[in-house]
C-alpha cells in the first residue's frame, strides 16, 4: 500500500462519515415526527405508520439502497447516487428512531402534562417546553446505539457506486492484489469513527449528570 | 408499468422462491452455527481465566465495530490467503456465523450477569463443578432470559444476509436484482422482496412467542 491508497481510504473515510452524518440529521427527526403521528394516535395515520416502521425495520439496507437507485429512475426521478444512500440510510433508520422516541414518548409522565394543561399552556409550547427537553434527554443512549448502527450498514450504499470507506479498501486490495491491508486500514477507521460516537456520548452524559447536581 | 411488473415476477416465480428458500436456508444454518459457537465463547468468557476472558472481551468489543458488510469481504478474501478454499456459500455463512457469534456470546452474558448469585452459589455447594455446573445450573434461566433476543439476532442474520449479494450468494436479493437487471422491473421486483423479508421477519417474531408461550406454560 503506497500513500496514495492511504489518502484513497482517507477520502472513503470522508464519505462515510458525510453520508452517517447526513443520515442522522434527517433520520432522527423524521422519527420524532413518525413517534408523535403514532402517540397522537391520528387516525388511519397512526395504522399507515406502524405497518411502514415494521416494514422497513425488517429490509436489509442493501435491498432498499437497491429499489431506491433503480425504481425511483422509472417514476421520472433521476438522483445521484450519493443522494439514493443517504435516502435509504435515512429511511432505514427513521423507522428505528420512531420506535425508540415513541418508547420514550409512552413512558413520559402524564403528570406533568396535565400539570402544563392545567397552566393553560399551547400544545405546541407545551411539547416545545415541557416533554422535548425531557424525552431527549431519555432518548439519548439509545439514539446513539442507533447512530453507530447506522455507520456499520453504511457500506451497503457502496453498492450503487457510493465510493466510501468499504468500496475504497476494496478497490486497492482489488488493484495490488493484497485485500488484507486495506481492509485493517479501513477496520481501524470505523473503531476510530464509532468509538468518537460513543466517547461522545459518555462526555454528554457526564456533563448532564454535572449539569443537574450543580 | 406496474401490472408488467408484476406480471414478470409471475413468471419468475421460481427464481424469487429458490432466492427466499437459499436465504431461509442460510439464515438457519448460520443462526444455529453463530448460537453453538456463542455457546462456546460464552463458557470460555466465565471461565474466571483471566487472560482468555480479556482477550475475548476485546474480540467482541473489536467485533461490534466492524461492517457486516466489511467483515464479509475481509473473510471472502481473508481465508484463500491463509490457504483456506473455499464456496462463496460458505465463506458468507462462515462470516455471518464468526460476526453474530459475538453479539450472541454478549447478550448471553448480560443473561448470566443479571442472574442472581444465589443459586450459582447453591450448584457449587451441592459439588457442580465445570461443564455440569454451566449445563444444569447456569444455562437454564440464561437461555431462557436470551429467547427474545435471540430472536432479534436472527432477524439481524436475515438482514445480514442480504450484505452476501456483493459475494454473488445467490439469495433472495441476487436473485431480485438479477430479474430487476434482466426485465427492468426495479420496482416490482425489490418490492417483492421486501415484502418477503417483512414476512420472514414476522415469522421469526411469531416463533418467538410461540416459545415464549410454550416456556411459560411448562414453568
Amino acid at each position: 500500500m503506497g500513500p496514495g491508497d492511504y489518502l484513497a481510504i482517507a477520502a472513503g473515510a470522508v464519505n462515510t462519515i458525510a453520508v452517517s452524518l447526513l443520515t442522522i440529521a434527517l433520520g432522527t427527526p423524521l422519527g420524532l415526527g413518525l413517534a408523535l403521528i403514532r402517540w397522537r394516535k391520528f387516525p388511519i395515520l397512526d395504522g399507515f405508520v406502524a405497518a411502514l416502521v415494521s416494514l422497513l425495520r425488517a429490509t436489509p439496507s442493501v435491498t432498499l439502497v437497491l429499489l431506491v437507485y433503480f425504481a425511483l429512475p422509472t417514476i421520472g426521478l433521476e438522483i445521484p447516487r450519493f443522494a439514493a444512500g443517504v435516502a435509504t440510510l435515512t429511511l432505514g433508520t427513521m423507522a428505528y428512531n420512531c420506535e425508540i422516541w415513541r418508547a420514550t414518548l409512552l413512558a413520559f409522565p402524564a403528570d406533568q402534562f396535565d400539570a402544563a394543561r392545567a397552566f393553560g399552556m399551547p400544545r405546541a409550547l407545551r411539547f416545545r417546553l415541557i416533554i422535548l427537553p425531557q424525552i431527549v434527554r431519555v432518548a439519548l443512549p439509545a439514539l446513539v446505539n442507533e447512530m453507530t448502527l447506522i455507520i456499520k450498514v453504511s457500506p451497503a450504499v457502496a453498492v450503487i457506486g457510493v465510493i466510501e470507506t468499504t468500496r475504497a479498501a476494496i478497490r486497492i486490495g482489488a488493484a495490488t492484489y493484497r485485500p488484507i491491508p486495506p481492509f485493517l486500514v479501513a477496520l481501524a477507521i470505523y473503531v476510530v469513527v464509532i468509538g468518537a460516537f460513543v466517547a461522545a456520548q459518555r462526555m454528554l452524559e457526564r456533563r448532564r449528570r454535572a449539569g443537574a447536581f450543580a | 408499468m406496474i401490472p408488467r411488473g408484476i406480471a414478470v415476477l409471475w413468471e419468475q416465480r421460481d427464481a424469487m422462491l429458490s432466492g427466499l428458500l437459499t436465504t431461509i436456508g442460510i439464515t438457519i444454518v448460520a443462526a444455529i452455527c453463530a448460537g453453538l459457537l456463542g455457546l462456546v465463547v460464552f463458557s470460555l468468557l466465565i471461565s474466571r481465566i483471566r487472560a482468555i476472558e480479556v482477550t475475548l472481551v476485546w474480540l467482541i468489543d473489536l467485533m461490534r465495530c466492524v461492517p457486516f458488510m466489511l467483515f464479509c469481504y475481509l473473510i471472502y478474501y481473508g481465508l484463500p490467503s491463509v490457504g483456506i478454499v473455499v464456496g462463496n456459500l460458505t465463506a458468507g455463512i462462515t462470516a455471518l456465523t464468526i460476526y453474530n457469534a459475538a453479539y450472541i456470546a454478549e447478550l448471553l452474558r448480560g443473561g448470566y450477569e443479571g442472574l442472581p448469585r444465589e443459586g450459582i452459589e447453591a450448584g457449587h455447594a451441592f459439588g457442580f463443578h465445570g461443564w455440569r455446573l454451566l449445563a444444569r445450573i447456569i444455562l437454564p434461566p440464561v437461555l431462557l432470559s436470551a429467547i427474545p433476543m435471540f430472536g432479534n439476532q436472527m432477524i439481524q442474520i436475515i438482514k445480514d444476509s442480504a450484505f452476501l449479494v456483493i459475494i454473488a450468494v445467490q439469495e433472495l436479493t441476487f436473485a431480485a436484482n438479477e430479474i430487476q437487471a434482466t426485465y427492468y422491473v426495479p420496482f416490482a421486483s425489490f418490492v417483492c422482496a421486501m415484502l418477503l423479508y417483512w414476512l420472514l421477519c414476522l415469522g421469526v417474531e411469531t416463533g418467538v412467542r410461540a416459545v415464549l408461550a410454550l416456556a411459560e406454560r411448562r414453568r
